[in-house]
């Protein structure tokens, strides 16, 4: 799904990602993990677009999986504006997208969500809104016919309530007084209701308490873990990889992935630190 | 139903069909009957004649006139504003139509067209939708009685016969003149004076058109009124005068749109507006400006100098303007509340939006002489391009008003770092029992945002809509629903650009 290929990316003139590859595969969960500095969250960055990460050097490219069935929104349309749109855009079809050429909001289109490490404040803009627009700014680009009021909030109710969050929470602002755990619930009820091909989640275990951990696995699991979808996970702990079991583990260490291992080699970076693996 | 969805759908459609330019800048082909070019007595007589007024009205005039001739335009604002050649404009201009219309059949289709153009339901059985209510989607039905003014003249008013009815009056003024002199003479002038300020004068001398309303004591409004202007002939100044009198414990909503074709030349608008409120009266006044601003490098565009006034003459009396300003390429603007009742409330909600070499210096005056009087002031700058933008009120508390309270809330945002915010609040308490609150922020839509929304599917300038309505919120939650969702386009749409 995810080819990243000798990857150099520039965090204004600083190279941080200094020949990074790894790919994944649909119905696949890689943790990414590494120490402070070593070019997680660029990764992240570089993945989603944000402007100041240059990409010097290597490619990129995504490939949308063949939907089975039922899935992720209507069936698209068949009409001649469709069949005008990026080929890779068009849900069913399986033909590599060059990422880094597109802006970051279609990559969002293309199906890839990133779970931010730091959600962003919005005031004066509900939750609701916020992500309504953003779901049908996609569904639109894609050929999709938008979703209206009402069906947009029989699927937020949905993953709000399957991820404990009081409907009222999705009324106020983007993030605006909300807590660190609460913020980080509020990301995995987003990615929900997106329902991305792949998500890229940056250290979304940060700020969570025992319980709060719990939540945000499950939902981990219950939204991404499928067939049909991906999941880079980027953290620092394994404590996460507890609820959410990965079927890889890459340590990240100076700009390029060091060493790639099953579910045990989180539980050897635990006890042994990274200093003796990158050595 | 489906039909009101339909006009519904296809307003919106029409609004996402917006691109950069402005999209009102087309002008029709109609007959225009013209004063002669500039400004003096004669210009005054022959608009007085061309209406028919009465006596007392020319002389209304003609003193006006005398003392502007003494006056001087201010210089006061943050404005850069080059001299105006008042004798290089037409200062009426009529669509050459039958002198009195008795029906809409009767306008001339060029027109009506011109009107279905800009979207707006001047034919009486087209009831406007309301828009999509709560977030479960309610649909209410809401209706608007329009009167349209083309250039100096109204040209119809719409839903007369129910409203009259309810005993509202609802006419141009030039009809109210005639027909409810009285009334007219008791209130035009009284709540802003003649000497006022040098385009409020200047308006006394050579208002053209405007609106009058009257609700009689105990009536709630049956629907919303709504005047649309429209400049439309070249070099012609607009001066309409509006004046809405609501009588002991009645109730109106009013609104005022405002397109304008492109020219390349800068025209005048300056218009006066006086609401008076009674005891127990309340009138919401809801503005949604959208003159044409100018080209990207500033050229062409509309000079707006409003004064718009209310007085909350009675007890309880309520009085709250809100306004969403996008367009003009210069804004001179403050519409005030004179709180004479006791217990009154005044009110001023503002967004005003500036882009490209736009300038805006708008606010309010809060005046409170009433004891126990209260107002709020929620004020939302934008500032974008090379655009400066200026809030400048004051806050006014007399000796005898014992326990005023005052809100003030002044939030400027910058997009890019070429535009300019500005605040400018005056305050004066003369009683030592007033509460007065002011808070004030300026902030920038930071890369943070805009990355955010971006990442969850939003085009930059979505992302920017979407986090300038949420900083004009409190503001555009004031509007009537139908324009609201107007406002709220607008503001999208007069940024664009604004983005790299």
């Amino acid at each position: 799904m995810l080819q990243i290929n000798n990857l150099h990316a520039n965090v204004g003139d600083k190279p941080i990602l200094k020949g990074l590859t790894l790919s994944l595969n649909a119905g696949e969960i890689h943790a990414i993990m590494g120490p402070n500095g070593a070019g997680k969250s660029t990764l992240g960055y570089v993945l989603s677009g944000r402007p100041g990460y240059k990409v010097t050097e290597g490619s990129v490219t995504f490939t949308p999986p063949v939907l089975p069935g039922e899935g992720r929104g209507p069936e698209p349309q068949t009409d001649d504006s469709v069949a005008a749109l990026d080929p890779g855009l068009r849900r069913g079809t399986q033909e590599p997208i060059d990422l880094l050429a597109l802006e970051p909001h279609e990559r969002a289109a293309a199906g890839l969500f990133l779970g931010f490490q730091y959600p962003v404040e919005i005031p004066g803009v509900s939750n609701v809104q916020f992500l309504r627009e953003a779901l049908n700014a996609q569904r639109k680009y894609r050929g999709e016919a938008p979703l209206t009021g009402g069906e947009f909030l029989k699927v937020a109710r949905e993953q709000a309530g399957a991820l404990g969050m009081d409907m009222e929470m999705l009324k106020r602002p983007v993030n605006v007084g909300f807590s660190g755990g609460e913020k980080k619930r509020n990301e995995m009820v987003q990615m929900g209701i997106i329902d991305p091909a792949l998500a890229i989640l940056d250290e979304t275990d940060s700020g969570l308490d025992i319980d709060a951990l719990r939540t945000v696995g499950d939902g981990i699991n219950r939204i991404m873990r499928k067939p049909d979808k991906a999941v880079l996970l980027i953290t620092h702990y394994q404590r996460l990889l507890d609820y959410v079991k990965p079927d890889f583990v890459h340590v990240l260490a100076d700009g390029r992935i060091t060493r790639t291992g099953g579910a045990d080699l989180a539980l050897e970076l635990e006890r042994d630190g990274y200093k003796e693996l990158a050595a | 139903m489906t039909d009101d969805i339909e006009i519904k759908d296809k307003a919106a459609w029409d609004a996402a069909e917006k691109v950069a330019d402005y999209e009102h800048g087309w002008s029709s082909d109609i007959e225009t009957d013209f004063a002669p070019k500039g400004l003096n007595e004669d210009t005054v007589r022959f608009i007085s004649a061309k209406k028919n007024e009465p006596e007392w009205m020319l002389e209304w005039r003609l003193k006006a006139f005398a003392m502007w001739k003494t006056m001087e335009a201010p210089d006061w604002a943050k404005l850069n504003v080059p001299p105006i050649d008042y004798q290089d404009a037409y200062y009426y201009a009529a669509p050459k139509a039958k002198p009195k219309l008795n029906s809409l059949d009767e306008v001339d289709p060029e027109i009506l067209r011109v009107y279905e153009k800009l979207g707006i339901p001047i034919a009486e059985q087209k009831l406007l939708a309301g828009v999509e209510g709560g977030e479960d989607g309610g649909l209410p039905q809401r209706r608007v009685a329009v009167d349209a003014v083309f250039d100096s003249v109204s040209v119809a008013t719409t839903f007369r016969a129910e409203l009259e009815r309810a005993g509202v009056i609802f006419r141009s003024i030039s009809e109210a003149i005639k027909e409810y002199p009285d009334l007219v003479r008791k209130y035009l002038g009284k709540i802003v004076p003649m000497h006022d300020n040098y385009f409020a004068t200047l308006n006394c001398a050579v208002f053209s058109d405007g609106t009058f309303v009257y609700i009689p004591e105990g009536v709630r409004c049956p629907m919303e009124l709504s005047t649309y202007f429209r400049i439309n002939a070249e070099n012609t100044g607009q001066f309409e005068r509006t004046l809405i009198v609501a009588d002991k414990g009645s109730y109106v909503s009013y609104l005022e749109g405002c397109t304008a074709p492109m020219r390349d030349e800068n025209q005048l608008h300056a218009a006066v507006v006086e609401l008076v409120a009674l005891d127990d009266a309340e009138i919401k006044y809801s503005t949604v400006q959208n003159w044409y601003p100018g080209d990207a490098e500033g050229k062409g565009g509309i000079y707006n100098f409003v004064t718009k006034r209310a007085l909350c003459q009675g007890r309880n009396s309520k009085v709250s303007w809100t306004q969403v300003e996008t367009g003009s390429a210069v804004t001179w603007k403050y519409p005030s509340c004179v709180l004479n009742g006791e217990n009154s409330i005044g009110e001023f909600y503002s967004v005003a939006v500036t882009n490209n070499h736009q300038q805006a210096d708008t606010g309010t005056k809060m005046i409170h002489n009433g004891k126990g009087s209260r107002s709020t002031i929620v004020s939302k700058g934008i500032s974008a391009g090379h655009s400066n933008n200026t809030y400048r009120g004051l806050v006014r508390v007399a000796p005898n008003a014992e326990g005023v309270r005052n809100f003030t809330q002044c939030d400027s945002l910058l997009l890019g770092s070429l535009s300019g915010a500005h605040t400018v609040p005056y305050i004066e308490v003369r009683n030592p029992s007033a509460q007065i609150e002011h808070e004030a922020t300026t902030s920038k839509i930071s890369d943070d945002q805009m990355f955010y929304a971006m990442a969850r599917g939003l085009n930059a300038e979505e992302a920017v809509a979407l986090i300038v309505n949420g900083f004009a919120k409190e503001v555009l939650q004031q509007l009537p629903m139908e324009f609201a969702v107007e406002a709220q386009k607008l503001l999208g749409i007069s940024l664009e650009g604004s983005v790299g």
